[in-house]
C-alpha cells in the first residue's frame, strides 16, 4: 500500500519534471498517468497488490479532493454578473446535452457490435 | 496564530466532507433528496459558511488545503491502474469506444463554447469554459497554459461533474440505458472524477469504464485543446 503510493508519487514527479522542462503543454500528472500505464502494459508481472490498493483508495476519495476547488467557486469576485448567466447556462445545458448525445451514440454503436465478442472479453 | 489556523482549515475540509458524506448516505432512501445532497454540493457550502462566519478569506483556506490540490495530481496518475486493468475491453471494443470518445470530448467542448457564446460570454470566460469536461488537475493545467482563469475553470469543472453525477442516472433512466459500460463511459467523458466516483457506486464495471472515459478524455483534451485554443481563440 505504502509502496503503491510511492510508485504513484514517483510517476507524478517524473511527469511534472517532463512537463516543466520540455515545454509540452500537457499537464505533468497526465504525462505521469501515460507513463505508468505504459509501464504496467509492458511489465510481464501482474499488477502489484499494493499499487492496486493505493490507486483504488485515491479514486474512491476523489470527491474529497475536489472540495477546496469547489469552495473557490463561491469566492470568485472578479467575474461579472452577466458572465455568471453564461457560465451557469453552460454548466447545466452543455453537460446534459453532451451526456444525452454521447450515451445515445455509444448505445447505438454497442448494439451493432456482435454480442459474443463483448461477452467473451467481459 | 497562523500555525493553528492552517491545520484547522485543512481539518475543516475533512469535517465538512464527513458530514456531507453522512448526509448523502443517510438520505439514500429518498432518491430525489439524495441526489440534491451530493457531497460536492453540501461540503463546499458548509466550508463557505464557516469561512464567511469566521471572516477568513479564500486565499488562506486554499493555501492550507494545498496538499489536497497536490493529491488531485496523484489521483490522476492512479487512473492508469483501472485503465490498465480494463485495457482488454478497449481492445475488443476499440472502435465504438474511440468513436464515442472523440465525439463526446469534442461535443463537450463545442457545445459549451457555443452555448456560452450565445449567452454572451466574453473571451476570457470562453477560454476558462473550454476545458470544462476534463478532470480538475488536467483542466487547471490546460487553463493555465491557454490563459484562462484557473479559479473559474476549477469551479466550472467541478460543477459540471456534480451536474453530471446528479442528473446522469436520471437521464439514463429516461433514455432507457441499462448497459453499465455505457453509463460508466459517458459519466467518465462528461462528468470526469465526480462522475467516476458516482459510477463506482453503480458497479465496479461501471466505475472502470468511467475511469477509462475520464483518463482518455483528459489525455486527448490535454493534448489537443491547447493547440486549438492557440490557433482559434487567439
Amino acid at each position: 500500500m505504502l509502496k503503491g503510493l510511492l510508485v504513484l508519487l514517483l510517476f507524478q514527479g517524473v511527469g511534472e519534471a517532463i512537463s516543466h522542462y520540455s515545454g509540452i503543454p500537457i499537464p505533468g500528472p497526465v504525462i505521469g498517468m501515460i507513463l505508468l500505464f505504459t509501464a504496467l502494459q509492458l511489465s510481464p508481472r501482474t499488477l502489484p497488490i499494493g499499487l492496486g490498493e493505493a490507486a483504488h483508495l485515491m479514486i474512491r476519495w476523489l470527491s474529497l479532493l475536489f472540495v477546496p476547488a469547489c469552495v473557490g467557486f463561491f469566492f470568485l469576485t472578479t467575474t461579472s454578473t452577466s458572465q455568471w448567466l453564461a457560465i451557469t447556462g453552460v454548466i447545466v445545458l452543455a453537460t446534459l446535452l453532451t451526456m444525452v448525445a454521447t450515451a445515445t451514440l455509444m448505445a447505438h454503436l454497442l448494439a451493432k457490435q456482435p454480442e459474443l465478442k463483448s461477452e467473451r472479453s467481459g | 496564530m497562523l500555525t493553528i489556523i492552517t491545520p484547522a482549515l485543512l481539518l475543516l475540509t475533512f469535517v465538512a466532507f464527513s458530514i456531507a458524506f453522512w448526509l448523502y448516505n443517510t438520505s439514500k432512501v429518498q432518491p430525489v433528496l439524495c441526489s440534491l445532497l451530493h457531497p460536492l454540493v453540501t461540503a463546499p457550502l458548509l466550508v463557505s459558511a464557516v469561512l464567511l462566519l469566521s471572516n477568513i478569506d479564500y486565499g488562506e483556506y486554499r493555501n492550507a488545503n494545498q496538499p489536497l490540490f497536490f493529491l488531485l495530481g496523484t489521483a490522476t496518475v492512479a487512473l492508469a491502474v483501472p485503465l490498465h486493468q480494463q485495457f482488454h475491453h478497449i481492445l475488443s471494443l476499440a472502435k465504438p469506444l474511440l468513436l464515442t470518445l472523440l465525439f463526446g470530448a469534442s461535443f463537450a467542448v463545442i457545445s459549451a463554447l457555443a452555448i456560452a457564446w450565445l449567452l454572451g460570454a466574453n473571451g476570457e470566460t470562453l477560454i476558462s469554459i473550454a476545458p470544462k469536461s476534463v478532470t480538475t488537475p488536467i483542466a487547471l493545467g490546460i487553463a493555465e497554459k491557454i490563459g484562462g482563469q484557473p479559479g473559474l475553470t476549477a469551479g466550472i469543472v467541478v460543477f459540471t461533474g456534480v451536474i453530471g453525477a446528479i442528473f446522469g442516472p436520471v437521464l439514463f433512466r429516461w433514455l432507457g440505458t441499462t448497459d453499465d459500460r455505457v453509463k460508466g463511459f459517458v459519466l467518465g467523458i462528461c462528468a470526469h472524477g465526480v462522475g467516476t466516483a458516482r459510477a463506482f457506486e453503480i458497479s465496479a464495471k461501471c466505475g472502470a469504464f468511467s475511469s477509462l472515459g475520464l483518463g482518455l478524455t483528459g489525455a486527448i483534451t490535454a493534448i489537443v485543446l491547447p493547440w486549438i485554443v492557440i490557433y482559434v481563440l487567439k
